[in-house]
């Protein structure tokens, strides 16, 4: 079939380094004897753990639920004991712990009861429900929870489905391996997107330096009697980020500041859609995942591996050659050093690149900047560079805000191509979570002004209402003693006191009333801060109301002293 | 000659007339100056620069009556912006950066006497009489008012410590290496 492809501007020709892992077919890593998984593994609201210590675990049974819409379950990946529920060093570039669950494995990887569904007979919500409690995230690397993005735009009709198989970074292959073997996959997954966005076209886009997968997924979409579009798009970096594929097989430009379904246009990985027909068709939530693992090591090659597999093991799989000296998470122009080998797998860990002095050389010193140019003509969204390094490096962050920072996708083309040697890209990720973490600062300080008004208003209000009673406090005795010395009509002296007393016995019932009522309301309804809480809170708050449970018996035994206590209390309090 | 006299007066009368209404129509509440620097500031409301309160130093500097680096919470760095927006000097800070902080109460040891919660300048504290008392940590800007007041000393400030989802990537720096003689 005939395509037209449009050009994206910009991009670099790194040297691919593909070869040496795609000799061997995907091969199954064993189970290793701990696993840690991370709770938050996705974008979005971090799961809620709902395993504790001494748990038993089975293969695919829910450790962590999705608290939010824009949140992923996380599963077990193989049978178990839990041993622990804390914070474990995470794949992150900070190194920093997150909450994870630790499992010991019993070898003897018993699956929990799966349940296949026809995602044609269901409701579109309940299939995004059932992907987002499976954990299909986008296993691009950019862990964006998928059913999100499934859900189309109201006003715009949407026309093009982009499948991502082009595999633009250096030296990984995951992608690539997954549609050779696993084509067949892939269609059904896309199959399900389709029917979920319905879209007018599905194209499916893969570098020409791929003729296998192309010929696979071909072979696999005539199989299937589908008619999506498998299109070979030339091979340059970056042209494997979602805008640039995006760009080049439909035409669109998606601005920072749209989401690409207001473009009527929708991208998914081809990883993610095979982990979507596995979740789907067979119940089998996101568990493990293919990870090329390359570079300086004996045996080059992709895995299956089961999420939490710590990396010094994955690692050993394929065997670091004796003079390596750092791993490469992710690749080479977007990916980052790990800072500890005792993090584990991660839905986003796509590839680990064993790295040597001979291979990555040290960076050469930073110049300065030359004004050469070559940074913008290398960055496929149009952006300065050099005028984004100056007030990144200036901390002039308005400025660079101005230049379009947030349109950058850090995808290293610019430092790649600066003659200074300048890591253009570290000062704009600096850049960006400086201004991230601002305008956290922001959003607190004006929440703090927002509540420090409002209490001062309050302490106006209630002294202003303390003086009133005090005053009318004040008129009324002066207003009772003045009639009393007077006793001049005996009448209507009478009458008023049966009145107050009526009134008093009516306030004293509408009282009563008020309580029953809020007591009914209370029981009625249950204390809703108490939902979402970790298994560690919710004990901790059993311990705190046995504690309590013997001083509550008393105070109902002696309800005298407890109304006192209420009083002084409230004495208290003013 | 008269004619021009004539059109100058003219002209003269009808964009004063402008200038009045507008004055009048589009009149700005509040000094302008005020909330910008308030803006800068960091909202704290810990007074530590000597005014009660964020808004009052705010207006003591528009005023010209305070330095603009009486300012803890907001550090160098706000000294910078409001440097910045008034044309001043910047001035070393005239007191210690510390780290962002949140008060913690020892929930054990809280007698619940609720005078922190009396103290607390945004809320940010629950509890009730004879109660236990809780620091809401979303809430708490960390400006130390709540520490002074308790009776049995059960409130401590601690750093906020790095999370991941606060992490930031630092300021890029490399190392610098000797450069090596040729032998
Ligand atoms: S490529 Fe490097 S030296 Fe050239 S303009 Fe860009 S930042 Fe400056
Ligand atoms: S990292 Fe950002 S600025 Fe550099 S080339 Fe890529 S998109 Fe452009
Ligand atoms: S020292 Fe800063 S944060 Fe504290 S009250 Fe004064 S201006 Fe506000
Ligand atoms: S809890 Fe304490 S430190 Fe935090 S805002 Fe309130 S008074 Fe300040």
């Amino acid at each position: 079939m005939l395509q037209r492809l449009f050009k994206f501007k910009g991009g670099v020709k790194p040297a691919t380094n593909k070869a040496p892992s795609v000799q061997a077919p995907i091969r199954i890593a064993p189970i290793p004897p701990r696993l840690v998984v991370p709770l938050h593994q996705s974008i979005g609201g971090q799961p809620t753990p709902l395993v504790e210590v001494g748990d038993r675990v089975l293969k695919g049974q829910r450790i962590g639920a999705a608290d939010k819409w824009v949140s992923a379950a996380v599963h077990a990946p193989t049978s178990g004991t839990v041993i622990a529920v804390e914070e474990r060093v995470a794949a992150h570039p900070s190194g920093l712990p997150t909450l994870s669950v630790v499992i010991e494995t019993d070898g003897q990887d018993a699956w929990i009861e799966r349940h296949s569904f026809d995602h044609a007979s269901l409701e579109p919500e309940r299939v995004r429900e059932i992907l987002r409690d499976s954990g299909v995230v986008g296993l691009g690397g950019a862990v964006f929870p998928s059913h999100v993005k499934l859900t189309p735009a109201a006003s715009v009709p949407m026309d093009e489905l982009v499948i991502n198989g082009a595999e633009c970074e250096p030296f990984m292959t995951c992608d690539d391996l997954l549609m050779r073997e696993r084509a067949e996959g892939i269609v059904r997954g896309v199959a399900i997107f389709r029917d979920l966005l319905r879209p007018k076209r599905v194209l499916i886009g893969i570098e020409d330096n791929k003729p296998e997968a192309v010929a696979a997924m071909q072979a696999a979409v005539e199989a299937l009697g589908e008619n999506f579009e498998v299109v070979a798009v030339p091979t340059r970096y970056p042209a494997g980020g979602a805008k640039q594929l995006i760009r080049v097989l439909t035409g669109k430009e998606v601005p920072a500041s749209k989401r690409s379904p207001e473009m009527g246009v929708q991208c998914f990985n081809v990883a993610t859609a095979y982990s979507a027909w596995r979740a789907i068709a067979f119940g089998e939530p996101v568990i493990s995942r293919i990870v090329t693992l390359t570079g300086n090591v004996e045996q080059p090659g992709n895995w299956e591996i089961l999420l939490g597999t710590p990396m010094q093991e994955v690692i050993a799989l394929a065997g670091p050659k004796a003079d390596t000296n750092r791993f490469v998470m992710g690749g080479p122009m977007m990916g980052f050093d790990l800072p500890d080998l005792s993090a584990p797998v991660v839905k986003a860990t796509n590839c680990i690149i064993a790295g040597s002095p001979a291979l990555f050389p040290p960076p050469a010193p930073e110049m300065p900047c030359i004004r050469c140019g070559a940074c913008a003509l290398a960055c496929p969204h149009e952006l300065q560079p050099f005028e984004l390094y100056w007030f990144s490096r200036s901390r002039n962050f308005g400025k660079a805000q101005e230049y379009n920072l947030f349109d950058c996708i850090e995808c290293g083309c610019c430092s790649y191509v600066c003659p200074s040697h300048i890591p253009l890209v570290q000062y704009f990720r600096f850049a960006k979570s400086e201004i991230w973490s601002r305008e956290r600062d922001k959003n607190m300080a004006d929440a703090a002004k927002a509540r420090f008004e409002f209490r001062n208003e309050r302490d106006e209000r209630e002294k202003a209402e303390k003086a009133e009673r005090l005053a009318k406090a004040a008129a009324a005795k002066a207003a009772e003693k003045k009639p009393a010395p007077a006793e001049t009509p005996p009448a209507p002296a009478e009458a008023p006191a049966p009145q107050t007393v009526d009134a008093e016995a009516a306030k004293k019932a509408a009282i009563a009333a008020a309580m029953e009522r809020a007591r009914l309301q209370r029981e009625a309804a249950q204390p809703k801060n108490t939902d979402g809480l970790t298994i560690a809170q919710r004990k901790e708050i059993a311990e705190i109301e046995k504690r309590r449970a013997p001083l509550q018996a008393q105070q109902q035994t002696t309800p005298n002293a407890d109304a006192a206590q209420t009083q002084n209390s409230q004495k208290d309090q003013q | 000659m008269l004619t021009a006299i004539l059109i100058m007066a003219l002209g003269a009368i009808v964009l004063g007339a402008a200038l009045g209404y507008a004055s009048i129509k589009f009149k700005v509440e509040g000094n302008p100056l005020v909330e910008k620097i308030e803006a800068i500031l960091p909202q704290t409301q810990c007074g530590q620069c000597g005014y009660p309160g964020c808004k009052p130093y705010a207006e003591a500097i528009a005023e010209g009556e305070a330095d603009i680096n009486k300012c803890p919470p907001g550090g160098m760095e706000g000294v910078r912006k409001l440097a910045d927006l008034l044309g001043r000097e910047v001035k070393p800070l005239d007191a210690e950066e510390k780290p962002k902080q949140l008060a913690i109460i020892d929930e054990q040891l809280c007698i619940g006497c609720t005078l922190c919660i009396q103290a607390c300048p945004v809320d940010a504290i629950v509890g009730a009489a004879k109660q236990m008392h809780t620091v809401v940590e979303s809430l708490c800007t960390g400006c130390e008012l709540c520490v002074k007041p308790c009776p049995v000393e059960c409130i401590r400030m601690e750093p906020i410590a790095e999370k991941i989802d606060n992490w930031k990537w630092k300021y890029p720096v490399f190392e610098i290496k000797p450069a090596r003689r040729a032998a």
